[in-house]
C-alpha cells in the first residue's frame, strides 16, 4: 500500500468517488452516473494539475472532514462549499477554485455546501480505485464502481497512488450563479395533460422535495392533471426527463436513475441547465420555460464554450 | 419500420414502432437495437429498447438530433433470421419463505397454487427488455390467468432473486430492491454479475427463458 493517505474521520452525508461516467448499458439497467454538475467536477481536476475527467470525490450537503498522512499534495474544492483546513492549532479558511497544500497530518473539514446540494475535492494525484467499464463513478444502488460501488465512510483510508510532480498554486475567480427558471423541451406525453395542467407546469412554481438524490428530484406544487392515462408501457429514460406519476406531482431523472420508467413524460430539462438544476436544495422554488430544440442545441453550445473558457483560464 | 421518430430532449431520439405489446413489435425494437449497436457509431452514448420504443441518447458535444435522425433513417437492418438468441433455464423454489405473495395471487386470481405453478413452469417466455435496475429481464408472456396487478403498496426491499409477476410479465429482482411485483418464488443463480464486464446479464432482450421448480434442498445445493 501507499504511503499517502487520506483518514475519514467524518464521512459526510453522500460523499462517493465520481469521474465522466458510463455509456453504453442503459441496455441492461444501468445508469450513466458521473459527477452531477459537470462543469465544477472539470474545474476541479484542472485546478490541481489533472486531466479534466480524473475520478474526484463528491459530496452533498455536509462533506467529509479528512485527515492527510504522506508527502506534500494539492488538492481544490469546486461549488459553493464552506470548509478549513487545520495544521497543528492552526486553522485556515478555504476558497472554493484555488489550490492548496496539504502536509503529513492535516486535516481538511469539509463543513458544509452553501445553498448548493454537491461540491467536489479533487487532489493533485490520482486515488488507488477500481474501474468498473472504465469509469470509477459510484453507483450505490447497484454496488458498481469505486469503493465497492458504496459511499465513503467513517475511519476508511483512501490511498493515493500517485502524485503530480508540479504543485503550482492554481485559481480561478469563479461564482456560481442560481436559476429559477429551467429551460425544458415538450415531452412525448405532453398531451396526456390537460390544458389546465399544461398551463400550471409552464406558469407555476414549483418547491424541491427533501425526497431528492442522485436518482431523482421530486417536485411539489400545484398538481398537474393527466386526462390520457397515468401509465405509460414501460420505456427508456435519460437524464433530465420530467415524468408525472398519478398523484400529478413531477419527478426529474437524475444521473443514477432507473433505466427504464412507466409515467408520462411531460418535459426534459435542457442539456444547459442541467448542473444548475443538480444544485438546487430542497425548498427552492422552480418554474419551467419552453423552448425549441434549436435554441436548446445552440444554449448548449454556448454553455459548453462556457465551461472551455473558465477551464483556459487555469 | 419505426413509425415515428422524434427528439427527446435535446440529446436523445424516440423511436416509436407502436403502441402494443406484443413479441412481433419488440422483435423489430431488437432488430434495430442490435443493428445500431454492430454499428459502434461515434457521438451515440447508449440506446434503451423496451417493449415497443428505442430511445436513443447521444454526446451533444459530437451529434445533433438532425444527424442521428439521419444516420437511423439510412441505416443497414440486419434480418431476424441472423439475431442470436441464447435459451436458458432458470431454477425457482417456491419454498413458502420465497413465495411472499401466493396467498395474495390465490385469491385476486382465484385458482390455486398448483394451478399456478402449472401453468408457470416449463413454458417458454420471451425477453422483451432488461433494465429498470441492472440486469432485470422483463419476460412475457404470462397465461391468461396469471395476469395480476402491482401490490397496492410496493414493498421497502424484495429480496434478492425473488421471481415476480405483474400483468403479462414475469421477472426477476437482480438484487435486494424496492419493487411491487407478487412474489412467487427465489432464484439461487446469479442474474446480473457486474465483475463480468462483457456479459453482465444472464437474460438478454430476444433470449428465450423456461423456469424450472426445484425443492428446498435442490436450492441450498445449488451450485453453478
Amino acid at each position: 500500500m501507499s504511503k499517502n493517505y487520506f483518514e475519514i474521520k467524518r464521512a459526510g452525508i453522500n460523499t462517493t468517488f465520481q469521474d465522466r461516467g458510463r455509456n453504453n448499458l442503459y441496455h441492461i439497467g444501468i445508469p450513466f452516473s458521473g459527477a452531477m454538475d459537470d462543469r465544477n467536477f472539470k474545474i476541479s481536476n484542472k485546478l490541481v494539475g489533472n486531466e479534466i475527467n480524473f475520478p474526484v470525490i463528491e459530496f452533498a450537503y455536509q462533506g467529509p472532514c479528512l485527515k492527510y498522512f504522506g508527502d506534500n499534495i494539492n488538492f481544490a474544492i469546486t461549488g459553493d462549499v464552506k470548509f478549513v483546513i487545520k495544521k497543528n492549532d492552526k486553522i485556515i479558511e478555504g476558497n472554493c477554485y484555488q489550490s492548496f497544500t496539504l502536509q503529513n497530518e492535516d486535516k481538511l473539514d469539509i463543513i458544509s455546501t452553501n445553498k448548493s446540494v454537491y461540491g467536489y475535492l479533487a487532489i493533485s494525484g490520482e486515488f488507488n480505485l477500481e474501474y468498473q467499464w472504465s469509469s470509477c463513478s459510484t453507483n450505490t444502488k447497484a454496488n458498481i464502481g469505486a469503493n465497492k460501488g458504496k459511499k465513503i465512510e467513517v475511519s476508511q483510508k483512501l490511498y493515493i497512488s500517485k502524485i503530480n510532480k508540479d504543485l503550482s498554486d492554481k485559481k480561478l475567480n469563479y461564482i456560481n450563479t442560481r436559476i429559477e427558471n429551467i429551460r425544458v423541451i415538450k415531452g412525448t406525453n405532453f398531451d396526456y395533460f390537460s390544458e389546465e395542467g399544461k398551463n400550471i407546469f409552464f406558469e407555476k412554481e414549483f418547491v424541491v422535495s427533501k425526497l431528492s438524490d442522485r436518482m431523482g428530484m421530486r417536485l411539489e406544487g400545484p398538481k398537474i392533471e393527466n386526462i390520457i392515462d397515468t401509465n405509460i408501457k414501460s420505456e427508456g429514460l435519460i437524464k433530465g426527463v420530467i415524468q408525472v406519476p398519478a398523484d400529478g406531482n413531477p419527478i426529474i431523472m437524475l444521473s443514477d436513475h432507473g433505466t427504464i420508467g412507466g409515467y408520462p413524460k411531460i418535459g426534459v430539462v435542457i442539456s444547459a441547465d442541467y448542473d444548475k438544476l443538480v444544485q438546487m436544495t430542497p425548498g427552492s422554488k422552480i418554474k419551467f420555460k419552453e423552448v425549441e430544440l434549436d435554441s436548446a442545441e445552440t444554449l448548449f453550445k454556448l454553455y459548453e464554450l462556457e465551461t472551455q473558457n473558465l477551464i483556459s483560464q487555469i | 419500420m419505426i413509425k415515428n421518430i422524434s427528439n427527446l430532449g435535446d440529446a436523445a431520439l424516440y423511436c416509436d414502432f407502436g403502441n402494443e405489446v406484443n413479441k412481433e413489435i419488440n422483435s423489430k425494437v431488437i432488430r434495430y437495437f442490435k443493428s445500431i449497436q454492430k454499428q459502434n457509431i461515434d457521438g451515440i452514448n447508449n440506446l434503451t429498447p423496451s417493449y415497443n420504443k428505442l430511445i436513443i441518447s447521444f454526446d451533444l458535444r459530437k451529434k445533433n438530433f438532425q444527424d442521428i435522425k439521419k444516420l437511423i433513417e439510412n441505416l443497414d437492418i440486419i434480418n431476424e433470421d441472423k439475431i442470436k438468441s441464447n435459451k436458458i433455464k432458470i431454477p425457482v423454489c417456491c419454498d413458502e419463505n420465497f413465495c411472499l405473495d401466493i396467498n395474495r395471487l390465490e385469491e385476486k386470481l382465484k385458482i390455486t397454487r398448483d394451478k399456478i405453478y402449472e401453468k408457470f413452469f416449463g413454458k417458454e417466455f420471451f425477453c422483451y427488455m432488461t433494465g429498470f435496475i441492472a440486469g432485470m429481464p422483463f419476460l412475457g408472456d404470462l397465461d391468461n390467468e396469471l395476469r395480476a396487478k402491482r401490490l397496492e403498496t410496493p414493498r421497502v426491499k424484495v429480496p434478492k432473486g425473488s421471481v415476480g409477476l405483474t400483468e403479462q410479465f414475469a421477472n426477476i429482482y437482480t438484487f435486494e430492491s424496492p419493487g411491487g411485483w407478487n412474489i412467487i418464488g427465489n432464484t439461487p443463480i446469479i442474474i446480473f454479475d457486474s465483475s463480468k464486464e462483457n456479459n453482465p446479464n444472464l437474460v438478454n432482450p430476444g433470449d428465450e427463458v423456461i423456469f424450472e421448480q426445484i425443492t428446498r434442498d435442490q436450492y441450498n445445493n445449488y451450485n453453478e
